[in-house]
């Protein structure tokens, strides 16, 4: 009889996933575009992502400790992944300094004071991007060259357009770069959006993975493309080719790691693609009519607001009913 | 001078700021606090409009009809702006030209209506006087430090005075985003100390509280 019986409540059957594992996972999955970039724009990518990093992780371990007085977390990755995603939507010739000033807004602002992890109402990656373009205009439009690293092309200052840049300045068109380029990232842009091919590795890893589900990348993507498709058909002339809108700017990485971001993103399956179409419906929007020439990031926080009203909409049924 | 009068006058200072506790006159509060300079001169003309309308309103509060008393209100608070306006015109021009359609808008402001409803028709002249001085000031107090905030990291400079380079300057705090960013920083950090000094007290007063026990 000295046996202990221990007798818990359900659930009985445990999935070995934990918060830790899934925000390693996507790391994992970011690693390809990083090291694309790396060979395209260098040193700089590596330095400005350690520091962005770094600067998450210490943010969010200062505030836990001295400010909130609880048991910090940072074990748990999600600074490590903000950090990640927020240097992806760089140009990799940004002062350090800025990228602190963006960890701090990532984290100070867009994440701790909501409650932290799981609370935050909007992806602190993406406030943290627009907050530093809207801040710092010239510093976050002035986008480096990819140069190969075996180029030996030592002028690292030289500067071109991004491809968006180029269409919303009704640009020479044949100044843009080729759909192979942009497939493997030689073009202009943050360094993390560079290589469409890297990402989509990436993406697939997490599919595979099961920690995003294809409903909201492939609505977005289907968004944009349906929509950019007819403007072209229309007037071809005055409104570039869709497959153009799909492989450039920061699409492919915003609808596939920031827009999927688990506590930003309704939870059902059609409340997923409502939101997935919404983005991408903005983004396009943003992209031949607004000020700016690329819209995923603010498209994604406009509609990370109305995820609340989503879920409110697309309640999943109930057993038994 | 007594000490609830006193009290009178300092509790619009901290303890009830009218824009970093009681929330009343955002408009202006985001708006104008582009520079030290500017919230200066908005605070002044509207501690002026406070003290003038909060007296006026003290003095009549018992001829002015219950019925009617807010659009009497509006007159006499319209009375003072355009005063007040038409004063910075002919002598502050370029102050004039940077706060632009704020001076008149003081007319709607939260604050002024609000002492003349909450406070001046119930409390004599005097009163009312201290009342007004010191809401106008506390109302400045914020506005200049949310201005100062704003200045230095939006445009690196203090009352105009350069000593950030360009380079370092951060464009956000200078529009509307970066209004309503040190505005909430600002309300939390004054709400922060304040629930800090009430625990204090409380503490104490808990201790004050304790008798010894009965054997």
């Amino acid at each position: 009889m000295d046996k202990l019986l221990h007798i818990s409540g359900s659930p009985h059957v445990h999935s070995d996933e934990s918060v830790k594992k899934i925000m390693w996972s996507v790391v994992l999955s970011l690693v390809p575009a990083l090291l694309v970039s790396v060979y395209y724009f260098g040193l700089p990518v590596i330095i400005l992502t350690l520091v962005s990093i770094g600067c998450c992780v210490l943010f969010e371990y200062l505030i836990q400790r001295f400010m909130l007085h609880q048991k910090p977390s940072i074990d748990d990755g999600s600074a490590v992944v903000t950090g990640l995603l927020l240097a992806f939507n760089v140009p990799s010739n940004l002062p350090i300094w800025i990228m602190v000033v963006g960890a701090l807004v990532a984290i100070g602002i867009a994440k701790m004071p909501f409650g932290g992890l799981g609370h935050n109402p909007f992806n602190p990656a993406l406030v943290a991007r627009v907050t530093l373009l809207i801040a710092f205009p010239v510093q976050m439009t002035s986008w480096p060259v990819p140069t190969p690293l075996w180029s030996f092309h030592f002028a690292d200052a030289i500067t071109g357009p991004t491809t968006l840049g180029i269409i919303k300045e009704g640009g020479d068109l044949s100044q843009l770069p080729t759909y192979a380029n942009m497939l493997l990232g030689q073009m202009g842009g943050s360094f993390g959006e560079v290589s469409a091919i890297a990402l989509l590795i990436g993406a697939g890893f997490l599919l595979w993975k099961r920690i995003i589900t294809w409903h909201i990348p492939v609505s977005f993507i289907a968004t944009v493309f349906v929509v950019a498709g007819i403007f072209h058909l229309v007037n071809p002339a005055e409104y570039v080719n869709p497959m153009i809108h799909l492989l450039a700017g920061g699409l492919i990485l915003g609808a596939c790691f920031m827009a999927t971001d688990m506590v930003t993103s309704p939870t059902s399956p059609w409340g997923m693609i409502v939101f997935g179409c919404g983005c991408g419906l903005l983004t396009i929007i943003i992209r031949l009519f607004g000020a700016y020439p690329e819209g995923v990031s603010f498209s994604i926080l406009l509609m990370n607001a109305v995820v609340p009203l989503i879920n409110k909409g697309f309640k999943p049924k109930q057993f038994a009913h | 001078m007594s000490n609830s009068k006193l009290n009178i006058l300092t509790k619009g200072f901290f303890k009830e700021n009218p824009t970093l506790i009681l929330v009343l006159g955002c408009c202006p509060t985001l708006a104008v606090t582009t520079s030290v300079t500017n919230a200066l001169g908005m605070g002044a003309a509207t501690t002026f409009v406070l003290l003038m309308s909060n007296m006026l309103i003290s003095a009549l509060k018992n001829v002015i009809p219950d019925k009617v008393r807010i659009p009497s209100y509006i007159v006499i608070i319209a009375t003072f702006v355009s005063m007040i306006d038409l004063l910075i015109q002919g002598f502050l021009p370029s102050l004039s030209a940077s706060l632009g359609v704020f001076i008149p808008l003081i007319v709607v402001n939260c604050i002024v209506l609000g002492r003349a409803e909450a406070f001046a028709n119930k409390n004599t002249v005097f009163d009312s006087l201290l009342d007004g001085l010191g809401m106008g000031i506390g109302f400045t107090i914020a506005l200049t430090l949310i201005g100062a905030i704003r200045e230095i990291l939006g445009s690196g400079s203090i009352m105009g005075f350069q000593f950030i380079p360009a380079e370092y300057h951060i464009l956000i705090f200078v529009l509307a985003p970066g209004a309503f960013l040190v505005f909430g920083f600002v309300m939390a950090a004054v709400r922060f100390i304040v629930n800090k000094n009430e625990e204090k007290k409380k503490q104490k007063a808990a201790k004050r509280c304790i008798k010894p026990l009965p054997v």
